[in-house]
């Protein structure tokens, strides 16, 4: 087999590795069923395989690591969905994608068709080191300083059962980006990486402490500049650290946001630095000649840039406006001139976000074979990318997109809404988010609408747990229960990025109808009231929230 | 109450051991064998570590995995060569974890099947990090 773009490709010992994990799963659910492991016991065992009982059904969550699948991977996710599911899943804001219908006794057999894809569910959840996120335009960015992925993946074989650190206080994410656009949401990870290159190798620069949920906190630098050969030593310190000192006894403080808030950046900083102190740092030493040889199963795509990609883009684009709205609003500079980068939207107006069916994966499948090298990405923010695509070829690949109906010019506007999965599915939500979601997508849905209020983040969750990123979002909304009736509250002039921030609460909730009403009236506002050229945010933070509550409330 | 031995090393045998509490060790010079607690660091233990060679650690629940890392500094911080053993709350599900940490036995009650303990240990042929045992 060919080795794929963009991910690690698998080795017999990989492979073997899976089968005696899907083994193991095999008999804890033997020995569940014959009462020798309690369900107490069986629980984080199964969580730790990523199988989740919801509200109808169990969940199954397969692991993306650091977003890259190929198209034969992605074939296999439909097979799943068609064979074990209702012919759906459903992409993560942690890149991930989940089947909501499966039945546990199916689980070890669909993990075995996992693996035939070199794919698997391993820390999906539970409270362990879960699947390393990174950029999504890794490896294809103008702007990267350096590609991520071989030390994402370094990252990943090193937390895959960790000895030490599969049973900590709480779950552990961590996610690195090579771009000095943080294009991960570093600062709100409990560690987040920024990687660049200088002259003596590639150095790291590490957050620590930073989480949304229901403490939202900004994550804290731990160290500016950590060399490639301390990257281990320095995780496994800052784990140790965690594992011995993070808070046990209450499960909404267990997070290591509350430990270095507890004890204050300084301190934790210094606790790290004595684990090190301890440390024969020789023998957690990343090699040149490990990294090297990591790197060395990642192809690269081999790209061949036509001499007129430009000018074939650009008349494809004076012939077809909605074409080339879709490519002001779907694509990234490549650092090759003659490539873009493609960003397939999966908020197709009135759907659910991050929805995806087995024949779209399918015709997605077939259309990365034909336009991108066989690899795609999944996005944080529930999209799928397409890193290498010739401009000449950007209409065909469009056309393609129209006929998966994949093809909504909104990445980065307003309908292109993060949502978490909410009461529909989750036993943890208080209140829906896709009726709302697929609300307000159909409020924003017209492309011209969606161009002229520009840049605008949306973000919904169904509870305090904040899995829809809600403090994030331009726009955050949150589900509350109100005396047994679902309710939502607006916040506003949340971010990630370098200028990380937490959105403020705006006013009172309100039912689903009003929250859109409110938030079609906020627009509204900005556009007839914004400074020439002003974003949504750069207005709510010029202003601050009291004109928009306001007008928010203003029928209420 | 039964030892699982993970480790193959010479070990203590159960009826033989009878701990001393960290505090309790200050005041009993001849003590060799001690139980340490979660929240207790395994540097307090340096002072005495030339007489010990017996430390106890606890898991109050399975999922609560502190002495994984008290195991683990023992062997790496402290240089402590003798037995470690843990009791409490653990799942044969968790044997190669503590064997990589440096544990030697596991407290069983008499009822525990060894066979699922030893099936499980050996369960795993690859691992993706270094560690301070095999």
């Amino acid at each position: 087999m060919k080795q794929p773009v963009g991910h690690y490709a698998y080795e017999s010992r990989d492979r073997e590795f899976l089968q005696e994990r899907i083994a193991e799963f095999e008999d804890q659910v033997k020995r569940r069923l014959s009462g020798a492991l309690s369900e107490e016991e069986f629980k984080p065992l199964r969580l730790m395989n990523g199988i989740y009982l919801q509200v109808h059904a169990y969940m199954l969550r397969v692991a993306i690591p650091y977003g890259i699948l190929d198209s034969r991977q992605l074939r296999k996710l439909a097979h799943v969905a068609q064979r074990y599911d209702r012919g759906y899943g459903h992409f993560t804001t942690r890149q991930n994608i989940q089947f909501n219908w499966i039945a546990l006794e199916d689980a070890p057999a669909i993990l075995r068709d996992l693996a035939e894809a070199d794919m698997h569910a391993i820390q999906t959840s539970g409270n362990c080191i879960r699947n390393i996120t990174s950029d999504e335009y890794a490896g294809a960015a103008r702007d990267e300083l350096m590609d991520p992925r071989v030390h994402a993946e370094i990252l990943r074989q090193w937390s895959t059962l960790h000895p030490e650190f599969t049973f900590l206080p709480r779950k552990f994410k961590i996610a690195i980006s090579g771009s000095p656009e943080d294009r991960v949401a570093a600062r709100f990870h409990d560690i987040g990486l920024l990687a660049r290159p200088s002259e003596n190798g590639p150095l790291f620069r590490v957050f620590v402490g930073g989480g949304l949920g229901r403490t939202p906190v900004v994550g804290q630098e731990l160290f500016d500049s950590v060399p490639e050969a301390e990257l281990l030593a320095t995780l496994e310190a800052t784990l140790r650290v965690y594992n011995a000192y993070g808070r046990r006894d209450n499960l909404y403080r267990a997070r290591i946001k509350i430990l270095v808030q507890t004890i204050g950046i300084e301190p934790f900083r210094e606790a790290v630095k004595a684990e090190l102190a301890k440390m024969d740092l020789s023998h957690y030493r990343l090699t040149p000649e490990r990294v090297a040889a990591i790197r060395a199963r990642f192809a690269a795509p081999e790209l061949h840039a036509v001499d007129d990609a430009d000018a074939v883009l650009a008349q494809h684009q004076k012939e077809d406006p909605d074409f080339a709205r879709w490519v002001q609003s779907n694509t990234h500079p490549h650092f090759d001139e003659g490539y873009s980068i493609a960003t397939v939207s999966l908020k197709t107006p009135g759907d659910i976000p991050g929805d995806v069916t087995a024949e779209q994966m399918d015709g997605l499948a077939d259309i990365a074979e034909r336009f991108a090298f066989s690899e795609l990405r999944v996005t944080h923010l529930q999209n799928i990318v397409l890193g290498h695509v010739r401009k000449d070829q950007l209409y065909a690949l469009w056309q393609g997109l129209k006929e998966l109906n994949l093809a909504a010019p909104n990445i980065g506007l307003a309908g292109d809404i993060v949502s978490c999965p909410g009461l529909d599915y989750c036993t943890l939500a208080n209140a829906r988010s896709l009726p709302l979601a697929r609300k307000l997508g159909a409020r924003f849905g017209d492309a011209r609408l969606q161009e002229e209020i520009g840049a605008l983040s949306i973000n919904i969750s169904g509870c305090i747990n904040a899995c829809g990123h809600h403090h994030a979002g331009h726009i955050g909304i949150l589900g509350v229960d109100k005396r047994g009736s679902e309710f939502y509250q607006i916040l506003l002039g949340g971010q990630a990025g370098d200028h990380a921030s937490i959105g403020a609460i705006l006013g009172p909730a309100l039912s689903e109808d009003d929250a859109v009403a409110a938030i079609a009236r906020i627009i509204d506002h900005y556009l007839a009231h914004r400074n020439e050229q002003e974003s949504f945010l750069e207005m709510v933070t010029r202003l601050g929230k009291a004109p928009f509550k306001e007008v928010a409330y203003e029928t209420v | 109450m039964k030892l699982f031995n993970l480790s193959q090393q010479h070990i203590i045998p159960a009826e033989e051991a009878d701990p001393v509490s960290l505090a309790e060790l200050k005041e009993h010079p001849e003590a060799y064998a001690v139980a340490l607690e979660p929240d207790e660091s395994v540097e307090a233990l340096r002072p005495f570590l030339a007489q010990i060679t017996l430390v106890v650690l606890h898991f109050p629940i399975f999922r609560d995995g502190r002495a994984f890392t008290q195991a683990r500094s023992l062997r790496e911080y402290e240089d402590y060569k003798e037995e470690i053993r843990v009791t409490g709350h653990v799942l044969p599900d968790q044997a190669a974890f503590l064997r990589r940490c440096g544990v030697d036995t596991v407290v069983l009650s008499d009822d525990d099947d060894q066979t699922e303990w030893e099936a499980q240990l050996k369960r795993f042929t690859i691992t993706y990090q270094q560690s301070i045992a095999s």
